[in-house]
C-alpha cells in the first residue's frame, strides 16, 4: 500500500500570540512532505480535540512561548477522554526544566527548546507518527 | 605610499574567491571601506549635526552627554502587590522609568475570572481595575517619572492610571510615558497576543486615543509604532524598519484625515525596535530610520516644527538571539546588542535577562541586565562622544545602503495601497515568514554560527538553571476573591451607564471612544468589561496568519 504521510496539527492554546516558532515548524514539516494543519493562536482545547478527530491527526505540536504549556496536561486529559490517547503530543518553545518534567509525566511525548534543529523536529515527528500508527494497528 | 589597488592585490592573495558576505538584510558586505565608498551628498545634508535635520547623528543636540537613555526594564508578575515590590527594587537600583507588563489574560482583554486560573500572573501582572492600579503604583511618584503601559487598544491601563492620578490629585498634565503596544498593525502581523479588536476597529480607537492624549495628557506618547514584533517574528532588520515606517505613515495619515495638526501629534509619536546582535547592521538601521522618518514628516506630512521630525525610539535587545545552551553566554550577547542600540542613538533601552529562554527573568538576571547598561555607560564610557561611529567609511556606507533598501520596501507597500491593505492581503506576513525560515535554514546549515547551538557546544545540564517561580495558587485565589469583592463594592449602576455610553460612542463616528474608556475606568468598570463591550461593538481581533 502507498504510505500515507504523517499528519500533524501545529497549534497554540492559551493566550500567547508569538507564532514565529509555530509558523517555521509548520512550513518545515510541510517541506518535509508531511500533511500539516496549521491554526492561528488561542485555540480552545476542545477545538483542538475536535480538529484532531476530524483530521485523524497523528501528532499535535503545541507551541508555547509564554507559559501556555501549563494547560497542556488539560489537553492530554481531554484527548484521553475522547479516546485519542494514541495521538502523540509534542511541545516546543520556552519551557522551564521543572515544567518539562511535569509535561513528560503527564504524557507529552517530547519537549523542544530554543536551539532545536529543524531536522531533529522532522525526525521526531516522523517517528512519533509511526508510533501512533503502530498503536492504531496500521502498517506504515 | 599605499594605494587601494595595492591593498586589493594583497588581500586577494590572502583570501581566495568572493570576499562578499551578506548581512541579515541581504546587503553585501565588503572586507574594507574607504573614502571611495562615501556618498557624494554633502555632510550637512546627509548627516548634519545632532539635533538637526535629518538627524542621522541623533535627535537631540546633547544626546547622552545631556541625559542618559532611560533604563526602562519591563516588569510584570503575579498580583499588583508583587509588581509594586519589584518596581520599587528596580527604581532603587537606578532604573529611571518604569514599564508595566500585564498578565497574558489582560493582554487578551479578559478579567481574571474569565480565564483558566493556571495561567494567571505567570507572565505579567494581573491588573483588572482602578484599585489594582492604585496598589501597583503605590508609593511610586507617577507625576515625576515616566510610566510605560504595555497595553493595546482600548488602552484601559492608561485609563486606570489616569483615574489613580485623579484620586491622588496629580494633574494629568504631569503624567508622562508611553502607550507601548498601541500599534495594532504590528499585532495583526506579528504578535497576536496584543491583538484584541478587529483591525479597522482598533484603527479608529488609536486615532481617538492620540487625539485624547494630545489634548488632556500632553506629556504622554499615545503611539509607539513597533518594529520589534516583526523582527522577532523573523523580519530582517531592513524589513522591520521599513514596515514600521509604513505603519507610521498610516497612523500619521489617519490623524491628518481626522483634521489633526501634524505639529501636534507627530512630536508624540514614538517607535519601538528590536536590537539584534548583527551589530553594524543595527547601528545602520537606526541611523537610516532616523533620516527617512525626518524626511517623511517634513515632506510627506507637512510638519514644520523640528520636534515633529524627531525619530524617538525605545530598543529592546533581541530575545530570539538568546540561547538556552550555555545561557550565561547571553550576558555577552545582550551586551553586544545593547552597544548596537546605544551607538544607534536610542532614547530608552530594555536589556533582556540572560535567563529569558527559560522563563520570565529571575531577580538576579534582571539585576545583571540593568547593570549591563550602567557598565556600558559609566565604565566603558560609550557615551562620551555623540554618534561615535559616524564618519566610519563602513557605517556611513552601510547606513546609505540600508536606507535605499528600506526606501524601496516602503515604495512596495505604498504600491500595495499602504500598510493596512498590505497586511490585510497577507503580503507582509508572507515576507516575514519567508525571512524567518531562511534564517533558520542558515543556522541549521551552519552558515550562521550560534555559539552553543551549532558550534562550540559543550555537555551541560540546563536543568541546573533556576527559573522564575509562578505565583502560588492561594495568592491567585485570594486575588480572585478581591476581584469579586471589588465588583460588589462599586456602583454597578454607574458602571452600567458608563459601559452603555462606551458602546454608543463606538457606534458614533465623531465620538471619542477613549474618552469613554477613561470615564468607565473612573467609575470602576473592569478591563474585561471595557474590552468585552468594544469587542462586541467593533469586532473581535482575528489576526491574519499565513504559513
Amino acid at each position: 500500500m502507498t504510505e500515507r504521510p504523517p499528519k500533524v496539527i501545529v497549534t497554540k492554546i492559551g493566550f500567547d500570540g508569538h507564532d514565529r516558532g509555530s509558523r517555521v515548524i509548520a512550513a518545515c514539516l510541510r517541506d518535509a512532505g508531511m500533511e500539516v494543519i496549521y491554526t492561528p493562536p488561542w485555540q480552545e482545547i476542545s477545538a483542538v480535540v475536535k480538529l484532531t478527530v476530524e483530521e485523524d491527526a497523528d501528532v499535535i505540536g503545541i507551541s508555547s512561548l509564554a507559559t501556555d504549556h501549563l494547560i497542556v496536561p488539560q489537553l492530554l486529559a481531554e484527548l484521553r477522554a475522547a479516546g485519542l490517547s494514541d495521538v502523540q503530543v509534542i511541545v516546543g518553545g520556552i519551557v522551564p526544566a521543572k515544567d518539562e518534567a511535569m509535561l513528560l509525566q503527564s504524557g507529552v511525548a517530547r519537549v523542544f527548546h530554543p536551539g532545536s534543529s529543524l531536522d531533529d523536529v522532522v525526525e521526531s515527528v516522523r517517528a512519533l507518527s509511526e508510533k501512533r500508527r503502530a498503536l492504531m494497528g496500521e502498517s506504515t | 605610499m599605499s594605494s587601494l589597488a595595492q591593498w586589493e592585490a594583497e588581500f586577494a592573495k590572502g583570501v581566495v574567491g568572493d570576499a562578499t558576505t551578506y548581512n541579515r538584510s541581504g546587503i553585501g558586505i565588503k572586507p574594507l571601506y574607504t573614502p571611495k565608498d562615501q556618498s557624494s551628498v554633502p555632510y550637512e545634508e546627509a548627516l548634519g549635526y545632532p539635533g538637526s535635520y535629518p538627524f542621522t547623528r541623533g535627535i537631540y543636540p546633547t544626546m547622552y552627554r545631556g541625559r542618559s537613555w532611560s533604563q526602562r526594564q519591563l516588569i510584570g508578575l503575579g498580583v499588583p502587590e508583587d509588581y509594586n515590590l519589584r518596581v520599587k527594587e528596580i527604581l532603587d537600583l537606578g532604573a529611571s522609568a518604569l514599564s508595566l507588563i500585564p498578565c497574558n489574560s489582560v493582554f487578551r482583554g479578559y478579567d481574571a475570572d474569565e480565564v483558566p486560573p493556571a495561567l494567571l500572573g505567570t507572565c505579567g501582572t494581573v491588573i483588572n481595575h482602578v484599585e489594582d492600579m492604585r496598589v501597583a503604583l503605590d508609593g511610586v511618584p507617577i507625576g515625576e517619572l515616566s510610566t510605560a503601559m504595555n497595553d493595546p487598544t482600548p488602552f484601559t491601563l492608561l485609563a486606570f492610571e489616569l483615574a489613580v492620578a485623579k484620586r491622588r490629585g496629580v494633574p494629568w498634565t504631569k503624567i508622562t510615558g508611553t502607550s507601548n503596544q498601541s500599534d495594532c498593525i504590528s499585532h495583526f502581523v506579528a504578535n497576536h497576543m496584543f491583538f484584541r479588536l478587529a483591525l479597522q476597529g482598533a484603527r479608529r480607537v488609536i486615532v481617538d486615543h492620540i487625539a485624547f492624549a494630545n489634548k488632556h495628557v500632553p506629556g504622554w506618547n499615545p503611539l509607539s509604532i513597533v518594529g520589534q514584533h516583526m523582527q522577532q517574528a523573523g523580519a530582517t532588520p531592513a524589513e522591520a524598519m521599513a514596515f514600521t515606517l509604513c505603519s507610521g505613515i498610516q497612523y500619521a495619515e489617519d490623524c491628518l484625515a481626522a483634521g489633526m495638526d501634524p505639529d501636534q501629534f507627530l512630536p508624540r509619536f514614538t517607535f519601538f525596535f528590536d536590537v539584534s546582535i548583527s551589530f553594524f547592521e543595527e547601528v545602520a538601521k537606526f541611523r537610516a530610520g532616523r533620516r527617512i522618518w525626518a524626511r517623511l514628516c517634513r515632506e510627506r506630512f507637512g510638519a514644520k516644527d523640528p520636534r515633529s521630525w524627531r525619530f524617538k525610539f525605545h530598543g529592546q535587545t533581541s530575545g530570539v538571539d538568546l540561547t538556552r545552551q550555555q545561557p550565561l553566554n547571553n550576558v555577552a550577547r545582550v551586551t553586544a546588542q545593547a552597544m548596537a542600540g546605544i551607538f544607534g542613538g536610542l532614547q530608552s533601552l530594555h536589556t533582556d535577562g540572560y535567563d529569558e529562554v527559560f522563563s520570565t527573568p529571575t531577580a538576579e538576571a534582571a539585576r545583571i541586565a540593568v547593570a549591563t547598561q550602567n557598565i556600558l555607560r559609566e565604565e566603558a564610557h560609550l557615551t562620551d562622544v555623540i554618534d561615535p561611529l559616524g564618519g566610519s567609511y563602513y557605517v556611513e556606507s552601510l547606513t546609505d545602503e540600508m536606507e535605499s533598501k528600506i526606501v524601496s520596501l516602503i515604495a512596495m507597500i505604498d504600491e500595495a495601497g499602504g500598510m493596512y491593505q498590505a497586511v490585510e492581503k497577507g503580503i507582509v506576513q508572507r515576507m516575514i515568514g519567508e525571512s524567518a525560515l531562511a534564517f533558520q535554514k542558515k543556522v541549521d546549515a551552519g552558515e550562521q554560527t550560534i555559539v552553543g547551538v551549532n558550534a562550540y557546544q559543550v555537555e551541560e545540564d540546563s536543568a541546573n538553571y533556576p527559573s522564575q517561580d509562578y505565583p502560588d495558587a492561594p495568592r491567585m485565589q485570594a486575588y480572585l476573591g478581591r476581584l469579586a469583592e471589588f465588583k460588589k463594592s462599586r456602583s454597578n449602576a454607574d458602571v452600567e451607564k458608563a459601559i452603555t455610553a462606551l458602546a454608543r460612542s463606538a457606534n458614533t463616528p465623531k465620538s471619542n471612544v477613549f474618552e469613554h474608556v477613561v470615564a468607565a475606568a473612573e467609575v470602576g468598570a473592569t478591563h474585561g468589561e471595557i474590552c468585552g463591550i468594544l469587542r462586541k461593538e467593533l469586532g473581535f481581533g482575528h489576526p491574519l496568519t499565513v504559513v
